[in-house]
């Protein structure tokens, strides 16, 4: 029990003292999590609609593969970007194993599947709903997208939500091609893995803590945003 | 409406569409010239949706052939036939954004479609409501929304499927006033229905589908009176025993 | 389709390129190293001051020592900070470093429970102890993960005549991580466990975990450094790398080593100057 007070303790002590080691930690978290979010939402919200209205051979099978894509452990998915990206690997080239942008793609390439399943699954509701009133309107194939993505724009904020949660609690692959460098590329999940293995639970814990508080706020805004939304709209 | 061109007359021949063995749609021909309410009779299952889906191009025929006086029913690129379904298909937005996102599909500046979504709110009474998210509108609030939507697109003909079957008899008078004002504003309306105390009403001429088999085509005032052929006499009087 | 796609493309790649651009690039330079001289806190005492001096920012990827090397190996790092002096040896021979130097040594100290079930209470031997351990089945875990401290748990083991492979039973728990979760494990579990000093000293979890056996010559634990061969990797930054070993093994560096202490102990000793080290 008293190791739970000693990690509020922690906790508050850490956002109290201001240590600019731990902001550049959080902001470097929140920096990653939501580009990758970002990059993911930019790819994953127009193939995953256009899977939902698209008919071809092999569809139901892409659609078990996304699905299962969103169980893609994260080690797998870090330990794959890790030798594309190493220096012996194809695209070494680049430079980017150990820094901020390998850990954006590692972190993009898990919330992709679940951004492209989701939406599939939501627009394909819609679609339904909406066919004939688009098709009567000319907006037949990928010309329905636009409107189906704005109208389902509050359904996929939440899934863009459960892709920013999946992201911002793992550890498995931005530890493999981040490095958990010092001021370079250590985020509060490699952060806490590190105190961990230093035998400081209660600090550990304590930036625990402080990720869920952080997770909660941007849940809580996004869902009260999405929400107001959302009767404003009449989408409920 | 004030174009030379139109793309009616409509000139549809030896139509017939089948789904999953069953036809559902067979030989069906007829012509529609500009002007006028085209009531689509029939009991339930004789095929007037389909019939409607058909002409406006929702559903690939088996055969036969549709044809416009214009390419495709349009012209400078816009088609000009519009379709009001059954249950009104609303979009998660305002009356007002409803409207406009028609119109800018079919190519409308966004200025252009505000101003002109603004204009058809106004003319059928719906300006009050142009904020209102449409899907919290009530139901007969929201048929009336997609007949100004689809007549916001000015077209030269418009389907309408049913479109009081789900209302109380006050929208449903308003629903009629707004197809009277079309009508006599030169648009062609072509109009599936079961009611056919509105068909009288409103109806210049009848198709009567029986099975999917066109089995009559009359101007109104002939058919209700003297109904050609005993599917005709038993439909009518069938209906008016329910009714 | 395709062309929302590609636009859609076009516009996360432009997104990543934004995000990972970093305001004037300080020089810098990706030293692969173990998870004990992190762990320790040596690199947070002794990197800010190589910093200042030369103005060139260390990042410490903290790994086993094998994988440390693979790293080096694969080109993923300018510099090489390990301990396991064959395994150094051989790093260089196969042309992927250019020459390894001696940096500092610390010692390993063999860690158990306070309640001692294999009796090792006043044991100086170390090989004598594991001997008992194994004969006594005592629980012992091993890190398992091809780091420095593991290869030096294993030639312990052949030295004290244990031939583990053989030996290990239910007693022998192989964790393949960290020092500090070895530690934690062997905490939670009772077991002994084979440790650098540097991190038992750093380590708050300590519970009911105490030093079974130390002092022991054999016991030693020599950390050396190698510069990664350009000849087999065209970009690593040789310049910067190797003023960093410069450093380390000069004396500012060497001076900086002795000056880190935890709680009034020294945890690594300079040796860069002895021959054969």
């Amino acid at each position: 029990m008293h190791d739970v007070g000693a990690a509020f303790a922690a906790a508050f002590r850490l956002i109290g003292e201001g240590d600019a080691a731990f902001f550049a930690i959080v902001g470097l978290s929140l920096r990653v999590t939501l580009t990758a979010v970002a990059i993911a939402a930019l790819i994953g919200l127009p193939l995953g609609a256009g899977l939902a209205i698209a008919r071809f051979p092999g569809r139901s099978a892409v659609i078990v593969a996304v699905n299962a894509l969103m169980g893609l452990p994260p080690v797998v998915a870090g330990l794959i970007l890790f030798l594309i990206l190493s220096r012996s690997g194809p695209l070494g080239g680049l430079g980017w194993l150990y820094t901020p942008r390998a850990m954006i793609a590692a972190q993009a390439l898990l919330v992709l599947p679940i951004v492209v399943a989701l939406t599939r699954q939501t627009i394909e509701d819609l679609w339904s709903e909406y066919r004939e009133h688009l098709a009567s309107l000319g907006l037949t194939g990928r010309r329905a997208i636009p409107t189906l993505l704005w109208d389902a724009r509050f359904s996929l904020a939440t899934a863009l939500l459960a892709g920013f949660g999946r992201a911002s609690a793992e550890v498995g692959a931005v530890l493999i091609v981040g490095g958990n460098i010092a001021g370079a590329t250590r985020t509060m999940t490699t952060a806490i893995t590190l105190e961990t293995s230093k035998g400081d639970l209660p600090l550990a814990l304590g930036l625990g803590l402080v990720l869920l508080a952080l997770t909660l706020a941007i849940n809580a805004a996004a869902f009260g945003a999405s929400r107001v939304g959302a009767r404003v709209a009449g989408a409920t | 409406m004030r174009e030379a061109a139109s793309i009616l007359p409509l000139a549809v021949e030896g139509l017939a569409y089948a789904a999953g063995g069953a036809r559902l749609i067979a030989e069906v021909s007829f012509t529609l010239p500009a002007g006028g309410v085209v009531a689509v009779l029939g009991s339930n299952g004789a095929g007037k949706s389909l019939l409607l889906r058909l002409c406006h191009g929702l559903l690939a025929p088996g055969a036969g052939t549709i044809r416009w006086a214009a390419a495709d029913g349009a012209i400078g690129g816009r088609r000009r036939h519009a379709m009001v379904f059954q249950k009104p298909v609303m979009l998660r937005r305002s009356a007002r954004d409803n409207v406009a996102h028609a119109l800018r599909a079919a190519g409308a500046s966004r200025s252009e479609a505000a101003m002109r979504a603004d204009a058809a709110l106004a003319r059928y009474g719906l300006a009050d409501l142009a904020q209102r998210p449409a899907r919290l509108m009530s139901g007969g609030e929201q048929q009336r929304l997609a007949i100004a939507r689809a007549a916001a697109l000015e077209p030269h003909l418009m389907f309408l499927d049913e479109p009081c079957s789900q209302l109380d008899p006050g929208a449903t008078r308003q629903v009629e006033a707004m197809l009277a004002d079309l009508s006599a504003r030169g648009v062609t309306l072509m109009m599936a229905t079961h009611d056919l105390a509105q068909a009288r009403r409103l109806a210049s001429r009848v198709l009567f589908l029986d099975r999917g088999r066109l089995l009559a085509d009359a101007p109104a005032a002939d058919f209700f009176t003297s109904p050609p052929g005993a599917e005709a006499r038993a439909f009518l009087a069938g209906e008016l025993t329910w009714s | 389709m395709t062309k929302i796609v590609r636009r859609a493309l076009l516009a996360a790649g432009l997104t990543l390129a934004m995000a990972g651009a970093t305001p004037a690039q300080t020089p810098f330079i990706t030293v692969s190293s173990t998870t004990s001289t992190q762990d320790s806190g040596l690199f947070g005492h002794i990197l800010p001051l190589f910093r200042a001096k030369t103005g060139i920012e260390v990042r410490v990827v903290a790994q086993g020592t094998g994988q440390a090397l693979d790293t080096g190996r694969r080109g993923d790092a300018d510099v090489v900070f390990v301990h396991a002096r064959a395994q150094e040896t051989k790093f260089v021979e196969d042309g992927f470093g250019v020459e390894r130097r001696p940096v500092m040594y610390n010692d390993f100290v063999l860690i158990g429970p306070k309640a001692d079930p294999a009796g090792l209470k006043g044991q100086k031997d170390v090989a004598a102890a594991l001997k008992a351990i194994a004969e006594k089945g005592a629980p012992f875990v091993s890190r398992g993960d091809r780091s420095g401290t593991h290869a030096a748990e294993l030639a312990l083991w052949k030295t004290a005549g244990v031939d583990i492979e053989k030996a290990k039973g239910p007693w022998y728990r192989e964790i393949g991580q960290g020092m500090g979760a070895a530690l934690n494990t062997a905490g939670a579990m009772g077991a002994y466990v084979l440790a650098d000093r540097g991190t038992w000293i750093s380590f708050k979890n300590r519970g009911e975990l105490d030093i079974a056996v130390e002092g022991d010559r054999r016991l030693f634990n020599q950390y050396g450094v190698i510069l990664v061969d350009a000849r087999k990797h065209a970009h690593v930054k040789t310049k910067e790398g190797q003023a960093f070993i410069d450093w380390l093994t000069g004396p500012d560096g060497q001076k900086a080593i002795a000056d880190y202490r935890i709680e009034g102990q020294q945890l690594f000793f300079p040796n860069a100057t002895q021959p054969g080290a």
